[in-house]
């Protein structure tokens, strides 16, 4: 039985800005930590774990659910917080338990406390090849559920991210649809200063990759693309997902030097009433 | 007095034609052998096939075998996920690529992810000879063995190198094994007992012990041998697993003994020397000495020129004994 959850777009437009808000509480409480690339993702995150992927919190090892693989695994406080909301694990641990110890939500996402996540992340690179495994695991099985794997775009400077690429465009897994944070910054810079990446699309067409190009913050547009995805013939897809890093904080947007730090509680206050209001377009909150 | 009919070991071990077969041989025959009942067994190669003896699975098996190109990394990281997906992959190069090339794939994606996938590492050691230093895995026991969760098997021989790719396959969780290029000495049997763990006391002697692993063993029984006719006795162990170190066999066998010889084809640093060590003073130091690479980087040449000229043969064992014993 599919578990799939089937929020409509307007749902899981709101339910992004409430894991945005959820990410800047969390990040304030744990005093370090990586900003940027949550706020940034928070839509496609809504739309994989509520309404694209075949998941249920109950059953969080269930043989038939699809896998999600977090190789930039900085970015894991947004994953938490759309676990959390999902019912995987206890949100207010969450907000309360940011990278502290004894806790699962370590500063790298892992699989070691039953809360959904399949694998360890951190090293770049790495994801991608564990998807891939998992992606041609379940072809030779014969099995019909998913992989969807995310990765940064600083991240695609690691040769191991190519090596897997390469792989899945030989292997023809149709059954792996990736998800680039096409967000432009990496630690150091933008990412066309540091190591150009551009022709992006191009080079995965030429790794034998199914490319499309999407607003990585227009839930239609992600929800198609990661439909599109499952109807490709003998490729695997790329879907390139053109978004803005620290999204809806107007102080943290385009600005790489958010990429990993977190606010503090001034800075989180400000942002916090951005997110609620919608960047003030909601005039009638209480101070 | 050797153990050689409790441990039903070659009846032509001391024979000068004793069986020669690569260890690794071991590998790709009891990979088709678990082929055949166990689907979940699946082959990974990094453009080495026939020399890992992979090719022979890959043959039998063609659907699970995959074929990664010459990309360790990748290969490492699809091993972990097919692992986490229900699968028992065997990853298959030499011991200089995996886990060499891939140290930190093996750390994040396999161990620290606890991915049940199993890490074959042939040509190691220096006998890879004319290849040169670069092929010459002399540090991959360190690398590995220090990794949380790992398992670390180096098989003394073809059967046993059989028997621990069958034993790898039935125990759940992360391992490395490495073989080597050259043909050696069949010292066991089929009936020869092999637990993971379990080191096995090959001949009992009460005036120095001997550890070794791998192909080595049979140069330290060699040695042995030639060490009884000037009246030393030696208890020769085979330690085919290196973590988790049989501490307690060992110990057992220096309290009687009081000295220790460890002997591998690894840098004297971080591997058997190392785990003996380690284990050794926490329940009974005693003077140990090593065989080994001593700290050096290998170069061209042939097995035994080169097994000579950097100190890993029976004489520079028995000169390591007659050493430990002085120090007494």
């Amino acid at each position: 039985m599919s578990k799939r959850a089937h929020l409509s777009i307007r749902e899981l437009e709101v339910l992004a800005y409430e894991l945005r808000q959820d990410v800047i509480q969390a990040l304030v409480e744990a005093k370090s930590g990586h900003s940027a690339g949550p706020l940034g993702t928070a839509e496609i995150f809504a739309s994989l774990y509520f309404s694209a992927m075949n998941i249920d919190s109950k059953k969080p090892n269930m043989p038939e659910r699809d896998r999600f693989v977090l190789s930039n695994a900085h970015i894991c406080p947004i994953l938490y917080a759309t676990l959390a909301r999902r019912g995987f694990c206890d949100r207010r641990d969450f907000l309360k338990n940011l990278r502290k110890i004894g806790h699962p939500f370590q500063g790298h996402s892992n699989n070691h406390w039953g809360i959904g996540i399949e694998t360890c992340g951190g090293p770049l690179g790495q994801g991608v090849s564990q998807a891939v495994g998992m992606a041609l695991y379940a072809r030779q099985t014969k099995q019909s559920w998913r992989t969807y794997l995310m990765t940064g775009d600083g991240e695609l400077d690691e040769g191991q991210c190519w090596e897997g690429f390469m792989f899945a465009g030989k292997e023809r897994l149709n059954n792996l649809t990736l998800i680039v944070d096409r967000n432009n910054i990496q630690i150091d810079g933008f990412t066309e200063k540091i190591m150009p990446l551009e022709p992006l699309a191009d080079k995965f067409k030429a790794f034998g990759w199914h490319v499309i190009s999407v607003d990585g913050h227009n839930v239609r547009a992600i929800l198609d693309a990661l439909k599109k995805a499952e109807t490709i013939y003998e490729k695997p897809t790329a879907i390139i997902a053109h978004t803005v890093p620290g999204k809806g904080v107007h102080f943290m947007e385009r600005d790489y030097v958010w990429h990993g730090k977190p606010p503090n509680p001034e800075e989180a206050k400000i942002a916090l009433k951005e997110l609620r209001t919608l960047q003030g377009r909601i005039t009638s909150e209480h101070e | 007095m050797n153990n050689m009919a409790s441990l039903f070991l070659n009846p032509k071990l001391y024979d000068k034609d004793i069986e020669q077969i690569p260890t690794r041989n071991g590998y790709g025959d009891a990979l088709v052998e678990l082929g055949k009942t166990r689907k979940d067994v699946f082959v990974l190669t990094g453009d080495l096939a026939e020399s890992t003896r992979a090719n022979l699975f890959q043959k039998a098996y063609p659907d699970r075998f995959v074929e990664c190109g010459v990309a360790e990394q990748n290969m490492m990281g699809i091993a972990a996920g097919m692992a986490l997906s229900g699968a028992t992959p065997f990853v298959s190069s030499y011991a200089v690529f995996v886990p060499g090339r891939c140290w930190d794939q093996l750390r994040v994606s396999v161990a620290y992810s606890n991915a049940n996938v199993k890490v074959a590492g042939a040509h190691s050691g220096i006998s890879v000879g004319p290849d040169g230093a670069t092929h010459q895995a002399l540090e991959d026991i360190a690398i590995t063995r220090v990794l949380p969760g790992m398992t670390v098997v180096v098989p003394c021989d073809y059967e046993e190198t059989r028997k621990a790719t069958i034993a790898l396959a039935n125990m759940k969780g992360p391992a490395y094994f490495r073989f080597a290029r050259e043909k050696t000495a069949v010292i066991t049997t089929t009936k020869t007992p092999f637990v993971i763990g379990k080191a096995n006391v090959l001949t009992t002697g009460k005036d120095v012990t001997i550890v070794a692993c791998g192909p080595l063993v049979y140069e330290a029984l060699m040695a042995a041998k030639q060490l009884e006719a000037k009246g030393i006795s030696c208890e020769v162990i085979n330690s085919h697993t290196i973590k988790p170190l049989d501490i307690a066999t060992i110990t057992k066998s220096v309290k009687k003994t009081g000295c220790c010889v460890t002997v591998e084809e690894h840098q004297i640093t971080g591997g058997l020397f190392g785990a003996v060590a380690e284990g050794l003073a926490r329940t009974f130091p005693i003077p140990i000495e090593a065989v080994g690479m001593p700290d050096s980087f290998g170069e061209s040449g042939e097995p035994s020129e080169l097994l000579k000229k950097y100190g890993m043969t029976d004489k520079a064992i028995v000169k390591a004994a007659l050493k430990s014993l002085k120090r007494k």
